[in-house]
């Protein structure tokens, strides 16, 4: 599903990520682990085309396909889907709107009919009550004035209804207690399936206890220092991340 | 010194030019290098943006005069449709609206353009009797290479409400101006404006509200975008004469700028003469939110529709101000099509 080659990328300048190889097959889930400031938040934003995050080196492949040559958008409508760690307010458009906006243009770049306003506020009903989201929350302007539980929750609700293919999801966990974790994992695990792959961003240990991994990496100064099964997250939980340090 | 006076007289030296100082953004002298030729009859077409929601139309069409008289505790809703079908032409239009003591009207205006090149000209008179209401709703759309100008001048009288909200796309120029007389006691003013300029379109939005009266409010809120190389004009002055006290004004004017190559020239003016009075102000240009533009186009967005959504949530605190509800709905309609037909 998606091959990542020897990635280097600069911000503003500065080489963050260091020539970072890594490959997650269709259905699996792969978690990415690292100390603060390691490049993690980075390697995503890099994977969806964020103006000033620069490739210098390297190749990302969807499904055999350039991603780095298409836009923000295109990548979406390929299926990218980013659950971004500090997910952004837009005052004045409520989250439905947005959302529907949003799907809508995904399928005319593929190609495909519009979803009808019926048909996306019965699925919306459904999605919502899954997540433990209130409905009339959808109404008020997207993340305006929401706890960062609620904007991840918001997050998870946006990633079920656009159903994407490829998922990362940036320290989804920070900010939630163990209830709204759960909730969310849920929803996360809800989406597994053989056609799906996840990069799961986190720096503890404790979302993987409810998203399983498939694959742990250590991403440390830039690269992915090193790699294993679901073992590996206990032991860095354990040991923390100072063998890796750069 | 008037478009209006040049029309009639042919006298080019009529012109407002750079050196009058409430037209030094909006020249029409150094624009304008012969008075065309008078445009001729012509009929309307099509049925106007306000059509579904309102049942009483007048027209003037390549100019001429309308007048709309309410009586005392009269209430009506009207559509005016000013229409330009004129290839290069020029005429002028002159419009007395009159709204008696306690009168109600909603003024539906609609500035429709089936032509290119023209010039066009209005001039309205615009009174309230006591305690009377009147909100007028303009939607401006003219064609990209003429040289539009309004002006109304409006008289109000005590306890009366006067709402406006104009809503302009520009043209090669374009100025759509209110000098308000405001009696103070206890007469309520809202004066508000949406422009939405495209490539090499000028818009100027000016108004001028002199409080001569104690105890009278202004609420003013403009907001505009502009793209390519268009540019906005927001000229505001309220004026709070010597004993009109207890005057309440707000004036707001908020503008983006959606590419590098847009323009905004803003002048608010707040001219204090009075005690007690409260006012505030605020004016800003600057930019989308690159951050939020990144995210809706993550989600699947192109960039011209993230621009889109996320300045039609910008302007859309003011189209929400309108009062009439079919009005609004127009409006709103009518900004989200010339948003995304914004280059
Ligand atoms: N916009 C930016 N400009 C300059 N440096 C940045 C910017 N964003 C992140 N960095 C730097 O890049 C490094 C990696 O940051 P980030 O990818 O956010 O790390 P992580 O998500 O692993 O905590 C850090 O040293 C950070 O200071
Ligand atoms: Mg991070």
């Amino acid at each position: 599903m998606l091959e990542i080659q020897n990635l280097h990328a600069t911000v503003g300048g500065t080489e963050i990520l260091k020539g970072l190889t890594l490959s997650v097959p269709a259905g699996q889930v792969h978690a990415i682990m690292g100390p603060n400031g390691a490049g993690k938040s980075t390697l995503s934003y890099v994977l969806t085309g964020r103006e000033g995050y620069e490739v210098t080196d390297g190749t990302v492949t969807l499904d055999g396909e350039d991603l780095l040559a298409l836009e923000p958008d295109q990548r979406a409508a390929k299926g990218v889907f980013l659950s971004f760690q500090y997910p952004i307010e837009i005052p004045g458009v409520p989250g439905l709107t947005f959302l529907r906006t949003a799907l809508n243009a995904q399928k005319k770049a593929r190609g495909e009919d519009e979803v009808s306003a019926p048909e996306f506020l019965k699925r919306a009903r459904e999605v919502a009550k899954s997540l433990k989201i209130d409905f009339d929350m959808l109404k008020r302007p997207l993340n305006v004035g929401f706890s960062g539980g609620e904007k991840k929750r918001m997050e998870i609700f946006q990633m079920a209804m656009l159903s994407p293919r490829f998922l990362i999801l940036d320290e989804t966990d920070s900010g939630l207690d163990i209830d709204a974790l759960k909730v969310v994992a849920d929803g996360v695990n809800a989406l597994r399936s053989p056609d799906r792959s996840m990069l799961i961003i986190t720096h503890y240990q404790r979302l993987l206890d409810y998203i399983k991994p498939d694959q742990v990496h250590v991403l440390a100064a830039g690269r992915i220092a090193a790699s294993g099964g679901p073992e590996l997250a206990h032991q860095l939980e354990a040991e923390g991340y100072d063998k890796y340090a750069a | 010194m008037s478009l209006s006076r040049a029309l009639e007289t042919g006298d080019l030296a009529e012109l407002p030019s750079r050196r009058d100082e409430d037209w030094r953004w909006s020249d029409l002298r150094g624009l304008i290098r012969a008075i065309p030729p008078a445009s001729p009859d012509a009929s309307a077409r099509g049925e106007g943006p306000f059509a579904a929601v309102c049942s009483e139309t007048m027209l003037v069409i390549n100019g001429g005069s309308a007048r709309i008289h309410l009586a005392a505790g009269e209430k009506k809703t009207i559509a005016l449709r000013l229409i330009s079908r004129a290839e290069g032409t020029s005429h002028s239009a002159d419009v007395a609206v009159t709204v008696a003591e306690g009168a109600e009207l909603t003024l539906l205006e609609s500035h429709e353009s089936f032509g290119a090149g023209y010039i066009t000209d209005v001039e309205m008179d615009i009174t309230l009797g006591a305690s009377a209401v009147l909100e007028r709703v303009v939607v401006a759309t003219e064609a990209a290479d003429a040289i539009a100008v309004t002006l109304a001048r409006v008289g109000i009288g005590a306890g009366s409400k006067f709402a406006q909200t104009t809503l302009a796309i520009g043209a090669k120029r374009q100025r759509i101006e209110t000098r308000l007389a405001h009696p103070g006691a206890g007469a309520a003013v809202r004066l508000d404006g949406v422009y939405l300029v495209g490539e090499k379109r000028h818009t100027d939005l000016t108004s001028t509200v002199t409080h001569k009266g104690e105890g009278g409010t202004t609420d003013q809120l403009t907001k505009g975008a502009v793209a390519g190389q268009g540019r906005g004009v927001f000229q505001g002055r309220i004026t709070v004469e010597r004993g009109a006290d207890k005057t309440d004004a707000k004036m707001g004017h908020h503008a983006l700028i959606l590419d590098d190559r847009g323009e905004v020239d803003s002048k608010p003016e707040l001219l204090i003469f009075a005690d007690d009075v409260a006012c505030a102000h605020g004016n800003t240009v600057g930019q989308l939110d690159e951050q939020a533009i990144f995210y809706a186009r993550q989600r699947g967005m192109t960039l011209a529709e993230a621009r889109a959504l996320l300045t039609e949530a910008f302007i859309g605190e003011v189209i929400d101000r309108i009062e009439h509800d079919g009005a609004r709905d127009v409006a709103r309609t009518w900004a989200s099509e010339k948003l995304r037909g914004l280059t």
